[in-house]
């Protein structure tokens, strides 16, 4: 038998938004775990943190891009502007983990990136890998950015680096960055694919190099969408260096408008609540497969209860689990124990 | 009886590299060492002094005077050269980023006994590339770091003109597991990147810069395959000869002469039958003076006893008569080059050469040596190397006697000492040197240190050589950590790449049924009885730079299924429990090999505590003395790795079983 003892739900929601690093951290390790007992509790954690939390608070940021091109040297110098300013970072960073086969190993290489070496209590991080699941981001990333947006002024999220068809970070950020790699090829087939629609903040590092930044971020300028996906907002191209920390201000302020921006318009509510059904709805899938949401009614059904107003999702999620384990039971009883003998 | 009276030639310079617990107990050690035939120093500084702090900060704490001598100011410096004349010896000093300090100390110190810096001889290490690959103890980021090194070269070049401003190391770069081709390349990629440096600060008139080439020597290793060794230092002397010639343009043969010391191989040492250490050494040495054309100007030797610990005086004197016997019994120096005109050497020589060119041309297109360590290329390559080692001996492909073959023995009688063979730094040198720092702080006049202090900044910020100031500060009593300070203000600090992203061993296939299959179900299973996937965190704390052990582990643990976190070296015991504690780890793995295990394990352990961390488990790794384990164990570690255990997949097994036991799931033990 393992002795893991896990925690309390409500107790521990109540020590997360108090800020307590410890219960964050278990917290996070509760969301993370996949038996059927933590499955519970962790619907219950999400529950009880959203009962106490209004839907638009904080700031959840998506950093993406490919591979190399300075997303985590980049989040550093973000996170030392913040810092200054006394504002609290959450930051959940994603590494990708190999294949099955070789073991599902990973090397969580962010962290060093990121953290500068002095101590900072208002600087939190945890490294994840993406278990080989599509999208640069894992199932876990999700439920584990609303923990930390209950104490946290801001969330950040690093995905791996992405190619030109992973977009999950789409469905979880408020503000999406893309970071490009200057004079890359990855940059170019991401302008030709048709997510250059997805990001509301460009930047292109390694400025310091000189022309090929120059020309990547003038290809950026000239591709980027401007048929008013979200009404008024101007999708800056920024010319960046992590290393040198040039451009950092200016690049750093349009973080703040944007979250402004999607306040003014109304845009950030429903945005997180879009995000949040299909989020229920993955994770459902995830542990109870297509035949478990076809018990509670169906994908059609569960996203129609889920965008109804004024619903809680992490609520609705929980009673979605209970109400889907009940007709489990129901569906296929577990053999009394008498009968054996 | 019969050639005693031939013409020889004159032998090395004969050094044991030494340094412990107080400038005054070095000083004597190195008295006595000369007494017995050494004819050059070579001085060991202890961690805080490499890394610029001060015996009292908290950095510092469990280092001082533990692996070399700490000089926290002029009166140490003093004290170690004491009775010893400055004018008529040659001084190496195995000193790095602080290197234009303790230089400035040294030259500071000459002044001051009436001594002219143009009369004294001898080398400072000063080679940031492969602190940054391998030695780890770097603290500016590459740009100020090498503007340094640039600084001592043109100061020395002009006012010390025997001096050896920086010694061009590849040594530690074979001990990181580099191959002969990447020791050549890297060497000579950072020979490159030094005159290059030096060049473009325009100190130095055209017509002068040949004496600068000249200036610069190197430091390399020497491996147990002593055939190819030798002609890697062939091959050295002709790509230096060559390069010297095409890129910088010298005219003078003599002035393009490969110069190099020599420290041999101590990675290869082994802890089990460390008799056999002796025989590895000799052989050693043999590769770098068997040709009168590569010959080494300088050896030092490690001993029998690396792998257990620091050496004794007797262990050192053992090292020194091995060197003796060489010289002055064997007919080496005899001869001219017995290997002229082998066309098998010849063969060899060129095919490395061959080799170091494709590699230097790899470097050069990625924008040269320092682009490819900020981008983690050379780190990787060289972690890539060392775990192909490491899996060779694993699995038997590389022999090495008493470890992986042939282990049955009789009880060595060598270890059998009260002092299980090992030497004892005193307890109590950290206590007393904090006094004695305490006291000279008090004694100084702190007008003068300010306005030296910030002579140095105001150097350091408008690019003006640093060593003008920075010998202002050592006469005025500045302090090692004060001087570190000062410039970590202007030029903030690094931390390099830790190269372990590398790609999983594809040797390590598919389908296969062995050893790693069976942890990689291991790791998976156990990960699934807890809810997720183990997760590992593999810390280093202290001020330790050895990170082979750390980065292989770490390496391994991903390749069998964990997910690892590994943060590189030198934290605080604070920040490996908050690491801990942020990424929800089911283990931790502390590597240790500086001797200062039992005060950082003690605080990592109070630390994770404090935060309620105290179910996590802790293992611990390194060279950990027997009866140290023992304390370790009581402290509530759960097993302690020593390099004896050269099986990396049975650490794994024993660590996923230390897991297990933590959450109450039985034990795998070893398969069968
Ligand atoms: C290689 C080496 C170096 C290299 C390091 C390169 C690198 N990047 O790691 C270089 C040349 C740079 C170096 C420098 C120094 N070294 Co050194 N070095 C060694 C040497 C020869 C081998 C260590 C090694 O890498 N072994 C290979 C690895 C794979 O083995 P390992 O680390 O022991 O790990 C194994 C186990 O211990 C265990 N393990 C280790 N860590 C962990 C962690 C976990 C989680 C687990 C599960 C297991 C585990 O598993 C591994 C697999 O078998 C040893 C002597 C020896 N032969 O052991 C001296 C030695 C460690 N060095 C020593 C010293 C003093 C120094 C210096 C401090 C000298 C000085 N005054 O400047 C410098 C400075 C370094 C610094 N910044 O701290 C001393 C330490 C003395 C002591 N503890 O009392 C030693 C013992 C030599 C000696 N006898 O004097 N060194
Ligand atoms: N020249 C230059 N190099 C940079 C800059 N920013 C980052 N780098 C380098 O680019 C490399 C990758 O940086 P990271 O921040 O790790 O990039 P990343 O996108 O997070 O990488 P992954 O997480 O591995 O996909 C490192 O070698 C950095 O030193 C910059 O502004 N200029
Ligand atoms: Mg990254």
């Amino acid at each position: 038998m393992t002795v893991i003892n896990l925690p309390e739900p409500e107790q521990l929601a109540a020590r997360i938004l108090r800020g307590e690093r410890a219960a964050v951290a278990s917290g996070l390790n509760l969301l993370d775990n996949k038996r059927a007992a933590a499955r519970d509790r962790s619907a219950r954690l999400l529950a009880s943190l959203s009962a106490e939390q209004a839907l638009p608070k904080g700031h959840l940021i998506g950093v993406t891009g490919p591979p190399g091109a300075g997303k985590s040297s980049l989040v550093a110098a973000m996170i030392r502007e913040w810092r200054l300013a006394g504002t609290t970072v959450g930051v959940l960073a994603v590494d990708p983990s190999s294949r099955p086969e070789m073991g599902g190993g990973a090397l969580l290489g962010d962290r060093i990136r990121i953290k500068n070496s002095s101590h900072d209590e208002g600087l939190f991080i945890r490294s994840l890998a993406n278990r080989n699941q599509l999208g640069g981001v894992a199932t876990e990333v999700w439920p584990m950015s609303w923990l930390m947006l209950a104490c946290f002024d801001i969330v950040l999220i690093e995905t791996v680096g992405v190619g030109q068809t992973e977009i999950d970070i789409a469905e979880i950020g408020d503000t999406i960055c893309y970071v490009a790699q200057p004079a890359s090829g990855d940059t170019i087939q991401y302008l030709k694919s048709g997510i250059i629609e997805i990001p509301d903040i460009f930047a292109v590092n390694k400025c310091d190099l000189g022309a090929p930044a120059r020309k990547t971020a003038a290809e950026i300028s000239r591709s980027a969408p401007r048929q008013d996906r979200r009404e008024a907002w101007d999708y800056p191209v920024c010319l960046v260096s992590a290393t040198m920390n040039t451009g950092i201000k200016a690049f750093h302020e349009h973080f703040a408008r944007h979250r402004q921006f999607l306040a003014n318009t109304g845009l950030l509510g429903k945005l997180r609540s879009r995000h949040q059904s299909a989020w229920v709805i993955r994770l459902l899938k995830e542990e109870f497969g297509t035949f478990g949401l076809e018990l509670a009614g169906g994908r059609e059904l569960i996203g129609q209860r889920l965008s109804e107003n004024g619903v809680n999702q992490f609520a609705e999620y929980e009673q979605l689990r209970k109400h889907i384990l009940s007709r489990f039971m129901s569906v296929n009883p577990p053999s009394s124990p008498t009968k054996r003998s | 009886m019969v050639a005693a009276q031939k013409k020889r030639d004159q032998p090395w310079l004969m050094r044991t590299y030494s340094g412990h617990s107080s400038a005054k107990a070095s000083n004597t050690l190195y008295r006595t060492n000369l007494a017995k035939g050494q004819t050059g120093l070579s001085v060991a500084f202890d961690l805080p002094t490499q890394t610029g702090y001060d015996a009292d900060s908290p950095l510092a704490r469990g280092e001082v005077g533990k692996v070399g001598v700490p000089i926290s100011s002029i009166e140490d410096m003093d004290q170690l050269f004491d009775q010893m004349p400055l004018d008529q010896m040659n001084t190496s000093m195995t000193i790095n980023a602080t290197a234009p300090w303790l230089l400035s100390l040294y030259i500071g110190l000459a002044q001051r006994r009436g001594i002219d810096a143009t009369k004294l001889s001898g080398t400072t290490q000063n080679d940031i590339i492969k602190e940054y690959l391998s030695r780890g103890t770097y603290i500016f980021p590459p740009g100020p770091s090498m503007r340094l090194i640039a600084d001592t070269i043109n100061y020395t070049v002009k006012h010390v003109p025997k001096w050896n401003p920086t010694n061009i190391c590849s040594y530690h770069l074979q001990e990181a597991g580099a191959t002969p081709v990447q020791e050549l390349a890297y060497a000579l990629c950072t020979a490159m990147a030094v005159l290059d440096r030096v060049k473009a600060s325009g100190e130095i008139a055209p017509e002068a810069f040949p004496q600068v080439v000249e200036r610069i020597s190197f430091f390399v290793n020497a491996g147990i395959r002593f055939v190819e060794e030798c002609c890697k230092l062939r091959a050295f002397g002709e790509m230096w000869d060559e390069l010297t010639l095409q890129r910088y343009q010298v005219e003078d043969p003599k002035l393009r002469r490969f110069r190099y010391g020599v420290q041999v191989n101590s990675l290869g040492l082994t802890e089990p039958q460390p008799e056999n250490n002796v025989q590895r050494i000799v052989l050693e040495m043999l590769a770098v003076v068997l040709s009168k054309g590569a010959r080494a100007r300088a050896i030092q030797l490690p001993a029998w006893n690396e792998a257990l610990g620091l050496p004794r005086p007797w262990d050192q004197q053992w090292a020194l008569r091995m060197q003796q016997v060489v010289a002055f019994e064997t007919d080496l120096l005899e001869y001219e080059d017995i290997l002229d005109g082998s066309p098998v050497i010849a063969a060899k020589v060129r095919e490395l050469i061959e080799g170091a060119r494709r590699e230097i041309d790899q470097v050069e297109a990625q924008g040269g040596i320092i682009a490819a360590i900020e981008s983690g290329y050379i780190k990787r390559e060289l972690v890539g190397s060392h775990m192909n080692r490491l899996r060779a001996i694993e699995s038997g492909d590389l022999k090495i006697i008493g470890v992986n073959c042939f282990q049955e023995t009789a009880e060595s009688p060598l270890t059998l000492g009260a002092d299980g063979g090992i030497m004892k730094t005193n307890p109590a040198a950290e206590r007393e040197q904090i006094e004695r720092l305490l006291a000279h702080r008090q004694k100084r006049n702190g007008d003068e240190v300010q306005a030296a202090l910030q002579g140095l900044t105001d150097a350091a910020r408008s690019g003006e050589n640093v060593m003008p100031s920075s010998i202002r500060c050592a006469l005025a009593g500045v302090t090692t950590g004060e001087w570190g300070d000062s410039l970590r203000a202007v030029f903030g600090e690094f931390r390099p790449p830790t190269g372990i992203d590398i790609a999983i061993d594809s040797r390590e296939v598919l389908g296969k049924k062995d050893l790693v299959t069976d942890l990689r179900a291991r790791v998976a299973s156990t990960g699934s009885a807890l809810g997720r996937p183990l997760k590992l965190l593999v810390g280093k704390p202290g001020l330790d730079g050895h990170s082979n052990g750390a980065e292989q582990i770490a390496v391994k643990a991903r390749d069998v299924g964990f997910e690892v976190v590994y943060d590189g070296i030198r934290l605080t015991p604070p920040q490996i429990a908050q690491a801990a504690e942020e990424e929800g780890v089911h283990l931790i793995g502390l590597s240790i090999l500086s001797g200062s295990h039992m005060e950082l394990v003690a605080s990592v352990v109070q630390e994770l505590r404090s935060r309620d961390l105290a179910d996590v488990p802790v293992v611990v790794g390194g060279i950990i003395p027997r009866e140290d384990a023992d304390k370790l164990l009581a402290l509530g570690v759960r097993a302690v790795y020593t390099p004896k255990d050269f099986n990396l997949n049975a650490i794994m097994v024993d660590m996923v079983d230390v897991i297990r036991e933590g959450n109450g799931l039985a034990r795998l033990g070893l398969p069968h």
